[in-house]
Parts: structure tokens; sequence; C-alpha cells
């Protein structure tokens, strides 16, 4: 076992690792990093992989990086290389291929893994997940060969999926327990346009539907439904969510409960230790509970964070709370969706679903805390500042209701000079 | 690291006409203000703006899972890779300016991509409201070259002698000999205290008197050795104009290879800030004081630029801090013109300590002396004559500027209506000289 230390270590590779990259370098030009990931690739993202299943995405153009990018920064970049073990008190991590790193800071960003529902034969059929690159070009393999496909989940990557599976030709059908698609981030009526622009295009939708069994068939498997319609596919891809992978935890002491347990600086409990991106459970915006975010830009803004706080860079702010976001462009429709569809009141909803369109606007004391949009454009950056600046709206209110973009625009306008 | 131009944009200037958004449509191929990736949005009282800011650190391009957003490190320009977007809109998350947006019309996001450094908008704003801010390439060509000063010195906090030290002494080299009389110039500390000077390049403190005429003989020496010396004097306003006169305008007339900058604060302001003659009407100083008998200077101040070219030098320019990428071609064109003849550059320079503004002011006083036309920026070769190097067409009145500082608070109307008339005339005749090509 070689004696190596670094100043920083980081476990994990994409979006909140970068981040942190990126961050720490800005404020320490000179201390040692190194960057490890189980994966044989350069960085890549999750959420590019559905457009890699559909062909959009060459697996040979996603680096979110190039090869040259770490030499120059004088980062030691390990592939292949999953952490195994830490031993918190001596500071050392131990990989995957044997080696140790003792580190002087350690950040874990090493992500999520697809949940497996606990659905009874489905250890025993051939299935997809989509959260590696291997799974998209193993699921792009089977495109050619695919006729009946299943997805399971109507998440996020289940619906891109079911999206570019049935633009291949293929019959998909998605199977969801909740009573809607994309129920973290849309409500009922603004699923319903998303649903209709699938059911347009041939996607059957088995939405409030459990699966009860899943047995091998003669070119796949066959799915039972709980009200006992039974479904044949060729294809069987389960995207019923992601979670935390928390196994090298054991016997560090860190707090976790669906996943790390984060202060705002993304410092765990254990000195030393931060955790950013998927894997980390951060203080919500709204209710200052710790949440698993799981999004993307809020990978990034835990990424960079972490990296400041590592580093002691004195610019460093606090984490301002994780705030559901996301963007959702199907069938070339677009809906987004910034904060949060409880929390205050509704004070605007516009439905038209014969033009595809919805507005809702959700306001609490006069500050925006949620807005949702299908073809309806706004900035939802702009958006999110709002929401994170508790922005009062008062003497814009009914302003801002009748042109959100605009009137968004002008308030940003202004505070940022 | 590089600096990068940059599109400015001034909210109090502009008039809603909406110009810049037709131009970048029409650039971008579309005849509809909403295709503009420059979007100027009413509000009550005022015009505000939507567009990419090409951040240093840019979160549509961290947040983009597919590698299709960039910084471009030459540019600076966040460049778009279409054969690599997915079309995920998450950089319109990213973004809190509204600067990349989906555009219905050709189904994908868009942004502003400066035009290749040549923007359509800026070219459409005739309001001035927009500008293509070029200046840091005067950090991507001289940040490179050795800082020739100390790091510490003497000057008045928010005084700019710093910036015109450092800056043109990285220009001219180490090849360099340095004069200095007595004025802030010196007294910042480039000749320094108990036998140590603040320059690193050969400096001597001159008298008020003597300054062009030693010079002449230094640089008449090193020439007889064969020495390519590049000879430069650094005085005040009273170093130039008043007591050291007799002697610049000697060497002038005799074409002296010298590079003299005056560094004009409109006065004598490190012996107790006493007017010269190049002190404006109506200002304060400790001898054109404000009480019963007087209201500051009653003589409008000699213009020392316009004098020295009447002298036939290789090279006259006034320049100022306020405008840094200016004056950087200046220097070029003087430290040029000083290898055969005699160059002049006059710098205008706000003082903090006596005309009374706050330290952090000195360069915005130094802006709006310009942009009211208190004072002008101009160059003269014999070959090409005078020529404006940045005309202001639409001065802001001249009240802001004189609000701007202590030494005009005592100003009644009808001193402030004799400034106005001065200004007047002052750009009639040097535009008049500037259409009149070479003398």
């Amino acid at each position: 076992m070689t004696e190596n230390r670094v100043d920083y270590l980081i476990a994990g590779a994409s979006h909140a690792a970068l981040a942190a990259l990126e961050a720490i370098r800005m404020h320490d030009t000179a201390g040692s990093i190194t960057v490890l990931t189980k994966e044989a690739n350069l960085p890549y993202s999750p959420t590019v992989l559905p457009y890699v299943v559909s062909g959009r995405s060459a697996p040979e153009t996603v680096a979110l990086r190039r090869v040259d990018y770490f030499a120059q920064n004088n980062i030691d970049f390990l592939t292949g290389c999953a952490l195994r073990r830490i031993d918190a008190k001596g500071k050392r991590a131990h990989f995957s291929d044997g080696e140790a790193i003792a580190y002087g800071k350690l950040l874990l960003a090493t992500g999520a893994a697809p949940i497996l529902p606990p659905i009874p034969g489905l250890r025993d059929v051939t299935f997809h997940v989509l959260r590696t690159l291997a799974d998209a070009t193993a699921l792009r393999a089977a495109l050619p060969q695919t006729h009946a496909a299943v997805v399971l989940g109507a998440g996020l990557i289940g619906m891109h999926a079911a999206e570019n599976l049935a633009k291949t030709g293929a019959g998909v059908t998605i199977v969801e327990t909740q009573p809607q698609v994309l129920p973290g981030y849309f409500d009922a009526a603004a699923a319903r346009i998303i649903e209709s622009a699938f059911t347009a295009k041939g996607i059957r939708l088995a939405l409030g539907s459990k699966v009860e069994r899943v047995a091998p068939g003669a070119e796949g498997c066959t799915l039972t439904l709980a009200d006992g319609t039974s479904i044949q596919a060729d294809l069987l891809l389960v995207a019923t969510g992601v979670t935390p992978v928390l196994d090298y935890l054991q016997d560090t002491g860190v707090a976790t409960e669906r996943g790390i347990l984060v202060d705002d600086s993304m410092r765990t409990n254990v000195a030393d230790i931060y955790a950013a991106g998927d894997v980390a459970q951060a203080r919500g915006f709204y209710d200052d509970k710790p949440v698993v975010g799981g999004i993307l830009p809020d990978a990034v803004e835990q990424g960079r964070v972490a990296g400041m706080a590592m580093a002691g860079d004195p610019a460093l702010a606090a984490y301002p709370g994780s705030v559901p976001l996301n963007t959702y462009a199907f069938f070339g429709q677009q809906a987004l969706s910034v904060g949060s569809q409880s929390e205050g009141e509704v004070v605007f909803h516009d439905t038209d679903a014969y033009k595809h369109q919805y507005l809702k606007i959700v306001m609490k004391n006069n500050r925006l805390t949620g807005i949702f949009g299908i073809n309806r454009p706004f900035d939802p950056g702009i958006m999110w500042q709002l929401i994170l600046r508790r922005t009062d709206l008062t003497q814009v209110r009914e302003q801002f209701i009748a042109e959100p973009r605009q009137t968004a625009r002008q308030l940003m306008s202004r505070l940022w000079r | 690291m590089s600096a990068f131009s940059t599109i400015a944009f001034k909210p109090e200037r502009c008039n809603g006409c909406n110009d810049c958004m037709s131009a970048c449509a029409a650039v971008k191929g579309s005849s509809n203000r909403a295709d503009s990736r420059i979007q100027i949005v009413a509000a009550d009282n005022s015009f505000e703006l939507a567009m990419c800011r090409q951040c240093g650190d840019p979160k549509c391009v961290s947040v983009c899972p597919s590698a299709a957003l960039s910084k471009d490190a030459g540019s600076g320009v966040i460049a778009w890779d279409e054969s690599k977007c997915v079309n995920c809109l998450l950089c319109t998350v990213g973004c809190a300016y509204g600067g990349i947006v989906h555009s219905a019309a050709v189904g994908h996001v868009v942004k502003c991509d400066t035009c290749s450094d040549d923007p359509a908008c800026v070219k459409a704003c005739d309001q001035s409201a927009l500008s293509f801010i070029t200046s840091a390439r005067v950090y991507n060509e001289v940040g490179d070259l050795e800082d020739l000063f100390v790091p510490g010195l003497a000057a008045c906090p928010g005084c700019n002698s710093e910036l015109i030290m450092r800056h043109t002494l990285r220009r001219v080299g180490a090849e360099t000999v340095l004069a200095i009389p007595a004025g802030c110039c010196a007294g910042m500390g480039s000749v320094g205290y108990n036998g140590t000077t603040g320059t690193k390049v050969p400096v001597f403190h001159s008298l008020l008197t003597n300054t062009a005429s030693m010079l002449t003989g230094v640089k008449r020496q090193y020439k007889r050795q064969g020495r390519e010396v590049t000879a430069m004097a650094m005085a005040g306003d009273g170093g130039a104009s008043d007591v050291g006169f007799q002697s610049l305008s000697g060497a002038a007339e005799r074409g002296e290879e010298i590079l003299f900058i005056c560094v004009d604060n409109e006065g004598y302001m490190n012996t107790g800030m006493q007017r010269s003659s190049c002190t404006p009407y109506g200002a304060w100083t400790t001898t054109t004081p404000v009480g019963e008998h007087g209201q500051g200077k009653s003589q409008d101040a000699k213009n020392m630029p316009l004098m020295m070219m009447m002298h036939n030098c290789a090279y006259v320019a006034t320049a100022s801090t306020g405008f840094m990428e200016d004056l950087y071609v200046k220097l070029d064109r003087a430290v040029e013109a000083s290898k055969h003849g005699f160059a002049y550059l006059h710098i205008y320079s706000p003082c903090t300590t006596g005309w009374r503004f706050p330290a952090r002011a000195t360069t915005e006083v130094a802006r709006m002396a310009v942009e009211t036309n208190f004072v002008m920026l101009w160059d003269y070769s014999p070959a090409s004559g005078l020529a404006l190097t940045h005309p202001i067409d639409r001065p802001r009145p001249i009240a802001e500027y004189l609000k701007a500082h202590g030494k005009y608070r005592h100003l009644t109307r009808e001193q402030v209506g004799h400034i106005d008339a001065t200004i007047t005339k002052n750009v009639a005749f040097i535009k008049r000289l500037a259409e009149a090509g070479p003398l």
C-alpha cells in the first residue's frame, strides 16, 4: 500500500465534484487535488443519458471536461476507482483497487444509484436502468430489437427515455404508481398537458398503476398490473428514482438520513469531510428540513459551496437552501418548474389544454415561492433568484401576475445594479 | 487569465427606442424584436436590460449537462455548440440575467455572441446607452510587463498618479531616464527618501525651472554614447505651465527627443493647493479663496496643450485616466514620436485632496470632466493635425461636474454661466482646429 497524501480528495466526478474543483482552484492554485470516479470515462452528466440513448448525443462528445483539463489545473484524475472505506480518524480513504490516500479535506460527491422497486420477479428478468454511460449505451444497443417497451416510473428520466424510445418506432408503455406524470414538479392540470402530448404520439400511460409481478416471457417479460392487466415487454426500463449510495460510510460516524447530512457549508458532522450533490442531504429552502434534492443546478451550487469551504475562501456565502426546480422539454414543447407547489397560495392559475399552455404562480406574503409553466416562457434563473432573495413583490404584484417574464427581468436588472 | 471586451449598458441614457433590438434581430436573421439577443424592458421610469453578461464564472456553463456551452478563453464569449446541445433548457435555470432563452422561432436556446467583437446593438444605439468596452486589451497587453515602481507609495488615497506612474513606466520600459520636478509626482515617492528611489529606473529630481533643459542634456549625452534611452519628464501643471514653461518651451521649439508628461491637477496641490495658470475659472484654491473679497479664481485657465501644439511638436495629446484605452493609444504614439522629436502628453488628473471629492470618486470625476466637455480628448501630429479622439456630441450638463467636487461649491449662477460659455467657446475652437486638418 503506497503512502500518498493530497490536500483535497474528491470522490465523484460529475457536476458537484467539478463545481467544487473550480471553486478550490479559484482560491487555492497550489494545493494538491485528486479526483476519483468509479467510471471508466471522463466526467459526464447523468442528465445527458437519455440523449445518448436517442443518439442525439454521442458518448464521445458528452464529456464535461477535456482530458487535458486535469493536467492543466494540476489535478490527479483517477478513473475506474471507487471509494470503498473511509478511516475518518486517520483521514485516509481506501479505494476499490486496494490503494489508499491520506487527505486534508474529503468531498463526497458520489451521486446516487437507481432504486429498484420491490416487485416480485423483477430480479428474474432482464431489465435496464439509466444512470451511467454504460447503461445508456446498453439501452441504445437494445433499441433496434425493441418493439414493445415498458418504462417503470414517470419521473424525468422515465419520461425522457419513453419519448426517445417512441421516436425509434417502438411501442411504449409508461407505468406509474402516482395518478399523474412528473408528480414532483407539476400539478395534475399541468401533467395532463404533458400526458396528452405523449398519448398523441401513441405512448400508453398506465397511471395510478402498480406492477404486481414480473415474469420472464417469450421475448422479454410479462408485467402484471394490480388491476389484472398484463403487458408484454421486450424491453423493460426501471426508472423509479434514485437514492444516495452510502455503503462506504460504515464506521465513519458520518451522520446520514436518506443522504449525507450537511450544514450550509456542505460540511458533514465529521471533521474535514464534506458532501455535495445527489448524495447529500442539505437544508431545504422553505422549511429548513434537510432534503435530498437530486437537481442538477442544486448540485452545482452545493459543489461550489463545498469547494469554497474546503479551500477556506473568505468569499463563501452560506448555501441558500434547496429549491426544487427543473426544466423539461418534450416533443418540442417546454415545461418549467421553479419552486414549491404548496408553499404559499396560488395567485394565478391558467390552463389552456387546447393550446397546450399552462401557467401557475404561487406567492407567500407577496413573495414568489413558485412558478410553473408549459409553453409560457419566463426566465427560470431569474425566478430562482427572486425566490432565494425573498424579493418583496407588493409594489408590482399585479404587474408580475400579468407579465411575469418582463416584470421579473425589470426587477432583476435593477437588483443587479 | 485574460481580460475581455464587454458590452456596457447605461440605463440612464436609454430612451427605449429599441433600435438595438431591431439591429440584433436583423443580424440574427429576423425582423421580430422578440428574437433579439438583447432585450430592453420598459419599466415605470427607466429601461432595464436582459442580456448575456458573458460571466467570468458562468453558471449556464456549469449546469449544462452536454458540454454545449463553454467560455472561449480568447474572446471571453460564452459559445453555444449546436451539435452538442440537447435542448434541455437547464442553462436558462443557471442564468440570473435572462441572457440565454429558448427561442420558439429557431427551436433552441439563443444568446448574445457579441457579433464576433463587433456588436450590432452598440452600433445601432445613437444614445450612447450601449457601448463596447475594449479597454481589456490594455490589461492583456501590459499585464505581463514589468512594474517599474516599488510596491508602496506616498500619494493621497484615491490619487490617480499611481495609475499614471505605473502604467507609463511599464509601457516605456527599463531603458528610461526620468526627470521629476517638485510636485505630486515627486511627492508620491518617485524620487524617494533617504537616498532610495521609488522608481526602478534612474530618476532625477530636477528644479521646477529646468526639467526640460536638464533632460535635454541627459538625452544628448546618451545619444552621443550610442544608447537608445527614453528621456521622460513627469511634471505637474505648475512645473510645466508656470515656472517650468521657459525650459519646456525651449526644448519643444528645438525639437529635443523627449517625452514630457504633464500631470494636470489644476494647481500646486502637494504644497498646499495654490492656484496655477491651469487652475480653471471659479475654482477655490488657498490662493484664490472664497470669502468677502473673492469667489475663487477670477481668470480662465490657459490652454496648455494648445500652446504646446503651436510649438510644432512631433506629437501633442490630451488624455484622462477615466479613458485608459485612449490614454494608452496616445502613450504609444508619444513614445514613438519622442524617438525623433518632442512629444507632449497632457493628462487631466482629478485631485481628491485639492478638489475636495471622495477618494473613491477619482475615476468618475475624470470621466465626467470629459463627458461634460470640461476637458477634451484630442491628439495632434504635424502630418495629421488635431483630431478629437473621444468626441462628446451630447455632453452631460456642466452642473453635474461642478457639483461633484467641493472646490466649486460656492459658485454663483453667473460664474456657472461663465464656465458654460467658456466651454462652448473652447469646444467650438477645438472643433474648428479639428476640421482644419494639418496646420
